[in-house]
Formats: structure tokens, C-alpha cells, sequence
């Protein structure tokens, strides 16, 4: 017999993923905007923030709406309480995309500084962990959480070697300043993005197990210490 | 952190209906002053283990009892234990407001203190007093305590249940859904009276509402077919119960 509560989660769930459709197409056609030269994507990108807005209250609306008619406990009360947090993170990673958009647009007004290379690779990088997020959500994959969690350090190492690269351009030529900064800004952009993957996957370890790994409060061992923790298991 | 005090504890403790074996081996602590949510579906064998704690139970014909129970570490099924010095040692209020028909407020109260053999009004005046503040029935009945306690509304009924209880002043309350007969503003006053109740009593719940176990006790313990499944500190129980049978009844899948 299938419970109220679990249609109400589905049709959360399903808002979720709307939401994080958005998220992902916003993230990609900022970035490819910029790396194909491509201004006009741009205009894509608040397109789909104005969805992720939207979808924004409409998440927490279920969610409130859930916990005062449903009174969620045990895995439920995880799920929702997940919910909530995903969805901030989601509506984050939405602004950082127009973050990029802002940025990218000031630095396609002027000839490319270089050929970007690192830059799309930490674009590619930080996608496949917003998706990971994502699919872990859906299919409740500890496994899946717990790779997200390790490209973070990918994505890091990414951004310092921008950063470093894009210093030295600065030394040598004032005029590549400007540039500089929009790409240097456009990696902590990305980087951020990669920042809210991790704390989805996060929330997604805490909602299947019960365990908060944030801040290495219960290490991930402990988490697979537990027992009776459905690893990889699809539901 | 210091050792919590254990109040009353069962040791494999079963309880019988004739040959029908009720519980099967029960063994749980209730922590002093701290209270004490036992759930589970109808029939699991709850209200029977609290019958048992205060030797109820075996005044049902056929019905008995073995294994242990110690209050502050004394055995109560012990030989030559009075079974109604236990009960006033350890008192209970049920599921439905049952104040004594032909008596008055007051009356009610200080029932079980004359029973005890408190006989002058003098000594009685103060304790019925304090009975009724504690369940927080005072303010509404001080002038009016010859009036029957049937007249009163149901919540109030049932604070007068409990301050009958309070009365003889036991170290330990059990709770047989106390709220479930009542409305919820009733619930709500029951329930603020049961937190400011457990730092003087230790309280023992029996509770179908889980939204209550959840808000009011400090443990709880859940009940299946006779066999205690889980216990735990409250707030592990209903964010992340170890049992998937303990998961399954609180998430209402099944109970």
C-alpha cells in the first residue's frame, strides 16, 4: 500500500529534478557560451535561473507543506530535511551560472587572452559532479554521493593551477588584467558550484544512513561501519 | 558524563494470559526522572508490560507474570511483596478519564491518602493541594473542590486522574495512553504537564501518537508481537532507527 507521504516525496522529488535540469542546462550553456565564443547562449542562462527560482519556493512550499500535514519521521524526516538543503544549494549553484554569464560576457568583449584549456576541463569536471549529485539523489546511491565528494579536490586543484596561470599573465602584461580577473572569477565560479555538488552529495549520504559526514564529524568508514546501510542499492 | 540512574528496570520479563505467552522476555530501563515512551501496534504487548509493572496484570483471571522487576533496584514480584504497597509506589492513569463517579474533587484526591491511612483534614489539605498544582488542576478547581469529578471536562478529568495518582507521591507514574480520549488543546496541556511531571516522577507512556512520543519523552521503546524491537534515546529512534521494523511502524507503513 503506498502511504500519502510517499506521492507528497515523489512529487518533491520530481520538483527537484526539474529544478536540477535547470541547474545543469544553466551550467552548461554558460560555460560553453564562453569557451565556444558564443555570446548569445548567454541569454539561456536567465532563462532557466528564472525557472530555478520559481521552483526555488515551489520546493520548500512542498516541503513546509509535508512536514505540517505528513509529520515525516525516521528516513521521511531525512528526506525532507535533505530536501530543504538541496534545494538552496541548487538555487546557489543557479546564481553562480549567471555569475559566469556576467563574467564570461565582459570577457568575450575583447580577443581572447589565450586558448582555454584547464578551464574546460574544470567546467566538464564540475558538470559530471553536479550530475552526480543529481543521480545520486534519485536513485539514493551512496556510492554515487561518495564519488562527487572525491572530484571535489579535482576541481580545487583545477582552480589553483587557473589561478596561478592567470597571476603571471597579470605580472607580465597589465593589459591582460581585466581578462584575467573574468576567467579568474569564472574558476571561482565553477569552483562554488562544485562546492554546493558537494554539500548535495552530503546531504544525500545523511538522508540515506543517518550520519553527518560535514566537517568530518562521522568520517565516511564509520558510515560504512554501520550496519545494514543499502550501498548501491537502487530504489 | 555520570552513569544514568536507572529507576525501574524488567529483567526478561514475560507475562501470561493462561498458556498464551504475552511478552516474551522483556528486558528495559526506565532512567529516573526522565520519561519513557513505549509504541507499538495494538496488541504488540505495551500495556500489558506496564500492567506488569505495577502487578495489574495478574488480577486479570489467568493472567501471570515471571522474570524480574526492580524498582530502585528491589525486586517486585519478590515473596511476600504487597502487591498494593507496590501500587502506591507505583501509580498508574489510564486511557480513559476514570475519576471515582460518587466523589467529590477533593475527594477523589485524597482517596488513595486515606487508604494509606491519612486520616486528619489537616494532613490531607496541603497534599490534595499540592496534588492538584502538580497536574496543574488547582487554579481551575480550588473553588469548586466539592463538586463531583465527573463534572469536570475530559482533559480535566484527566488531570484529576493524575493528581490522584500524585497523591501518594510514587517515585514512578505509568501512562496507559493518557491523551488519547482527549482533544488536542487537552493533549497539549497534558503533555506540558507530563515535562514539568518527570523532574519530581519518573514516567512510564504507553502512546499510539507518535508525533507525541516524539515531542515528550527523552527514550523510547518499540513494542512488536510481544518482543521488545528497539530502544534508544527518542530522538535516535524517530530520525534514524536501527530495526527496519522499527523504521517501517513509525513511517506508518505497517501497525
Amino acid at each position: 500500500m503506498e502511504r500519502q507521504i510517499d506521492s507528497e516525496i515523489r512529487e518533491l522529488k520530481e520538483l527537484i529534478l526539474t529544478m536540477g535540469g535547470c541547474v545543469e542546462k544553466a551550467i552548461e550553456e554558460a560555460t560553453q557560451a564562453l569557451i565556444l565564443r558564443e555570446p548569445k547562449r548567454f541569454a539561456q542562462v536567465f532563462e532557466q535561473e528564472a525557472k530555478i527560482n520559481e521552483l526555488h519556493i515551489k520546493v520548500d512550499e512542498t516541503c513546509v507543506r509535508i512536514i505540517a500535514r505528513q509529520g515525516p519521521l525516521a528516513a521521511d524526516l531525512r528526506w525532507i530535511i535533505a530536501s530543504i538543503k538541496i534545494n538552496t544549494d541548487l538555487e546557489r549553484m543557479g546564481d553562480q551560472a549567471v555569475n559566469i554569464a556576467h563574467n564570461g560576457a565582459r570577457y568575450l568583449t575583447e580577443p581572447p587572452l589565450k586558448p582555454l584549456i584547464d578551464l574546460p576541463r574544470m567546467a566538464s569536471e564540475v558538470r559530471q559532479m553536479v550530475r552526480g549529485c543529481l543521480d545520486s539523489f534519485v536513485r539514493k546511491d551512496l556510492i554515487l554521493a561518495e564519488e562527487v565528494l572525491s572530484r571535489d579536490d579535482v576541481v580545487d586543484g583545477y582552480k589553483n593551477e587557473i589561478f596561478d596561470e592567470l597571476r603571471n599573465y597579470m605580472i607580465k602584461d597589465p593589459l591582460s588584467v581585466e581578462r584575467s580577473l573574468n576567467l579568474i572569477l569564472i574558476a571561482r565560479n565553477l569552483e562554488r558550484i562544485g562546492d554546493h555538488a558537494t554539500n548535495i552529495s552530503e546531504d544525500v549520504i545523511y538522508a540515506l544512513t543517518g550520519q553527518d559526514i560535514r566537517h568530518g564529524h562521522v568520517s565516511l568508514d564509520e558510515v560504512h561501519a554501520q550496519a545494514g546501510i543499502p550501498v548501491g542499492e537502487h530504489s | 558524563m555520570s552513569k544514568p540512574q536507572i529507576e525501574l528496570e524488567t529483567r526478561g520479563l514475560e507475562a501470561y494470559f493462561g498458556d498464551h505467552r504475552a511478552l516474551h522476555g522483556i528486558s528495559l530501563q526506565a532512567e529516573k526522572f526522565k520519561l519513557l515512551a513505549l509504541i507499538g501496534p495494538s496488541g504488540c504487548g505495551k500495556s500489558t508490560f506496564i500492567r506488569c509493572l505495577n502487578r495489574l496484570h495478574e488480577e486479570t483471571p489467568g493472567a501471570w507474570a515471571q522474570g524480574e522487576v526492580l524498582l530502585e533496584g528491589e525486586p517486585i514480584y519478590g515473596k511476600g511483596v504487597d502487591p498494593v504497597s507496590i501500587r502506591r509506589k507505583i501509580g498508574m492513569v489510564f486511557q480513559r478519564p476514570n475519576p471515582f463517579p460518587m466523589m467529590s474533587i477533593y475527594e477523589n484526591v485524597a482517596s488513595g491518602l486515606l487508604l494509606a491511612g491519612v486520616k486528619s483534614r489537616k494532613e490531607l489539605d496541603p497534599l490534595v493541594e499540592r496534588s492538584l498544582k502538580q497536574a496543574a488542576l488547582w487554579d481551575e478547581v480550588k473553588d469548586q473542590l466539592k463538586k463531583p469529578g465527573t463534572r469536570l471536562s475530559g482533559g480535566q478529568q484527566q488531570r484529576l486522574c493524575i493528581a490522584r495518582a500524585l497523591a501518594v507521591s510514587p517515585p514512578v507514574l505509568l501512562m496507559d495512553e493518557p491523551t488519547s480520549a482527549l482533544d488536542p488543546i487537552s493533549t497539549a496541556r497534558i503533555e506540558e504537564l507530563l515535562v514539568e511531571l518527570k523532574k519530581s516522577v519518573t514516567v512510564i507512556m504507553v502512546t499510539h501518537n507518535m508525533q507525541q512520543a516524539a515531542r515528550i519523552s527523552d527514550q523510547t521503546a518499540f513494542f512488536l508481537m510481544g518482543e521488545m524491537v528497539e530502544s534508544g534515546a527518542t530522538e535516535q529512534i524517530f530520525t534514524n532507527p536501527k530495526d527496519a521494523r522499527t523504521e517501517q511502524y513509525i513511517t506508518g507503513r505497517f501497525g
